[in-house]
């Protein structure tokens, strides 16, 4: 580690792991800068729990090496690995109040009486869980118990968090409350948050950087932007957001740009790959990137409105096009009552610049 | 078990359901229970009858007995009757030791079954509980078989050459808690089996996250949780240890006389002596009780 580049919080090469013959994860491996908000993201089975687990020592490695700011931690159990985690389902000590359960970690490192009843009313204080002090888990709701598993995972301040799908116990408002709470806590104690989850919104809201995994692979790494606007493949536009994915075949090549021809309709798209001429793979456009309009415009396509779905702050609109491939748009509803788009009506559709993506797989 | 704080209650809309649910439990726990007892307490305060039974005249005759000794013809001053109290303490240290034994190899046996995949927890069970299938007192005298002075164990050892003189464990006091271990250790296991296995091991991870060590994780998080079922174990091998006769009566001969055989002694045949028998099982039972009330106010107090 003697370049340039500051040493990274977590460093993964290669990690792999099996059980039994099934894999689990495969080939990871990426960094995690210092003070990075970090989040796994990908569907339920895909190793997020797994690669959690692992850099916290309760699972081994079958392949690859894990370094904490540069030292390797692999050999060390999880009570000699300064990164705490804050478990899915909590596991709040049930037999302890909630300030025995925040001390927990800080008499196991055996700090003073007085440091730790210090730093205990600085964490409760933290996580305004003031009245509680002497409540037992079980007395608490779902919400305050998530407070003091973090006030607990963070007492110790671990050099990395470690945190496992926490808010997904929760209800709406109180998830949407707490990822911002989530959000302004990591800036404020510049602890690195490994954050797992499988809700795309909560990981493009709160995130530096996201991995986006699928099978125990990773996909794409990059800042909520990057995986939105430039996912790299079909899996990571599919999964991030919505979109409309057509099968299309590329045309003529121009650098970063490649005409599309899709079910008897063509367009310019951007992409990321290398991609020659009659090359095979899927055309993404985000449904908010179209643009329903009565008027012949340059780049438009023409279309039918199919069925129309109002959902409050916007409308979906299902625009069917000549050759017979169908869209998805969505229209603002920015105009209280204003004239629905009618079924079987023609109109013309407009894909903002640089908004249609060729995706090789 | 002691988990759940406040405590459910059922709606009251359930409530004459419940009444007539409960009637045959009541009734049962009433009439075989409640009543028997009763019966002995009275009985302990009667006069007893010479060929077992009792006379219909209150006496104090049969706790005096317990307690003080008035020489061969009752006239000389009382001085306290060791007798009893010896035989009282002999119990409960027994039963102690055959509590303790049983919870050293519980917990493990408990630990190991509840840790199994599910699917062989059951045959492991089985397999714990197999030898108490057959009758108490056939196991208990196979005991005194195996391990007495010319039995298969000593053959065994002296055969191999581990020793050169047989163990004399028969109508010892070892032999006795061996006994009583034997007898209940299922008691032991199965409460704390159903603890652990309903204890859930992130507790154990998030402790290790926390820079706990193995040992510190199993004594301040494991054992408080699991808690109520070591305690269920201890008192259901406790309380029939304390009580027991068999075990006392085959492997520990008369040297080593428990409370229960006191007790039996004094209901069987032509020299029993019926009052004496029941004040010495109502000590017994206030004994235990005792123990019983001051665990609950723990337990109530904890739940606060
Ligand atoms: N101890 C284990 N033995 C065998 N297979 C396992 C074990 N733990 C996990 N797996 C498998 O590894 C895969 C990844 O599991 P993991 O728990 O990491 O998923 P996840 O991404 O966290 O999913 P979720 O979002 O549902 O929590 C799953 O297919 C799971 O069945
Ligand atoms: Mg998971």
């Amino acid at each position: 580690m003697t370049n340039q580049t500051p040493i990274a919080a977590v460093a993964l090469r290669s990690v792999g792991k099996d059980f039994g013959d099934f894999t689990a994860l495969k080939d990871v491996t990426f960094d995690i800068g210092d003070n990075e908000f970090f989040t796994l993201l990908g569907p339920s089975g895909c190793g997020k729990t797994t690669l959690l687990r692992m850099i916290a020592g309760f699972e081994a490695t079958t392949a690859g090496t894990i370094h904490l700011f540069g030292d390797e931690i692999e050999t060390l159990p999880p009570d000699k690995r300064p990164v705490n985690t804050v478990f899915q389902n909590y596991a709040l000590f049930p037999h302890m109040n909630v300030a025995e359960n925040i001390g927990f970690g800080l008499k196991m490192l055996g700090w003073s009486k007085a440091d730790i009843d210090a730093r205990v009313a600085e964490m409760i204080q933290m996580v305004q869980l003031g009245q509680f002090v002497h409540r037992k888990p079980s007395q608490m709701s779902g919400g305050q118990q998530q407070r003091v598993a973090l006030a607990r995972a963070m007492a110790p301040k671990p050099k990395v968090l470690l945190l496992d799908e926490p808010l997904s116990a929760l209800d709406l408002k109180l998830r949407q409350e707490m990822r911002a709470e989530l959000k302004s806590l990591q800036r404020e104690t510049g602890i690195t948050f490994i954050f797992v989850t499988h809700d795309q919104e909560e990981a493009l809201s709160m995130s530096d950087r996201i991995a986006v995994m699928s099978a125990g692979e990773v996909q794409q790494i990059g800042t909520p932007e990057d995986v939105y606007e430039h996912p790299a493949n079909r899996f990571v536009a599919d999964f991030i957001g919505e979109t409309n994915l057509l099968e299309a075949e590329a045309g003529t090549v121009d650098g970063q740009s490649v005409m599309c021809q899709f079910g008897g309709s063509s367009i310019s798209a951007t992409t990321t790959g290398a991609v020659a001429p009659g090359q095979k793979g899927w055309l993404s456009i985000r449904p908010e990137r179209l643009t329903i309009g009565t008027a012949l415009g340059e780049g438009s396509i023409p279309a039918r409105i199919g069925q129309t779905v109002y959902l409050g702050t916007d409308t979906q609109v299902m625009a069917h096009l000549e050759g017979g491939a169908t869209l998805g748009a969505r229209m603002q509803n920015t105009l209280a009552g204003a004239d629905r788009l009618t079924e079987g009506a023609d109109i013309h559709l407009t894909v903002a610049p640089g908004a249609a993506r060729f995706l090789v797989e | 078990m002691a988990a759940v704080g406040g405590g459910r209650t059922v709606s009251s809309a359930f409530a004459p359901i419940r009444l007539w649910l409960l009637l045959p439990s009541w009734l049962t726990i009433g009439f075989f229970l409640l009543i028997p007892v009763l019966l002995m307490l009275v009985y302990s305060f009667l006069t007893k009858e010479f060929r077992g039974g009792v006379i219909w005249e209150f006496s104090l005759a049969a706790y005096d007995q317990f307690l003080f000794d008035r020489g061969l013809f009752g006239d000389d001053p009382p001085t306290i009757q060791w007798t009893y109290i010896t035989i009282f303490a002999r119990s409960i240290i027994q039963a102690t030791i055959a509590t303790i034994m049983c919870l050293l190899i519980g917990f493990p046996t408990a630990w190991y079954i509840a840790t199994r995949p599910a699917s062989s927890r059951a045959v492991w069970l089985f397999l714990v509980t197999v030898p108490y299938w057959v009758n108490l007192l056939i196991r208990t005298v196979s005991m005194k078989f195996l391990i007495r002075e010319n039995g298969p164990m000593n053959e065994a050892l002296l055969g191999t050459g581990i020793l050169d003189a047989p163990l004399q464990l028969i109508n010892t006091d070892f032999a006795v808690q061996l006994g009583l271990f034997y007898s209940y250790l299922p008691f032991m296991v199965l409460p704390i089996y159903a603890a652990v296995e309903r204890y859930n091991f992130a507790l154990s991870e998030a402790a290790a996250d926390l820079y706990a060590s193995h040992w510190t994780i199993m004594r301040s998080i494991v054992l408080p949780v699991v808690k109520p079922g070591i305690i269920a174990g201890c008192i259901l091998v406790f309380v029939p240890s304390l009580g027991a006769f068999l075990a006392p009566d085959l492997l520990g001969g008369a040297k080593n006389f428990m409370i229960g055989s006191l007790i039996e002694e004094q209901f069987k045949g032509q020299a029993g002596n019926w009052p004496f028998g029941a004040a010495a099982s109502m000590i017994l039972l206030s004994m235990v009780l005792v123990v019983l009330f001051f665990y609950a106010r723990s337990q109530a107090r904890e739940q606060v």
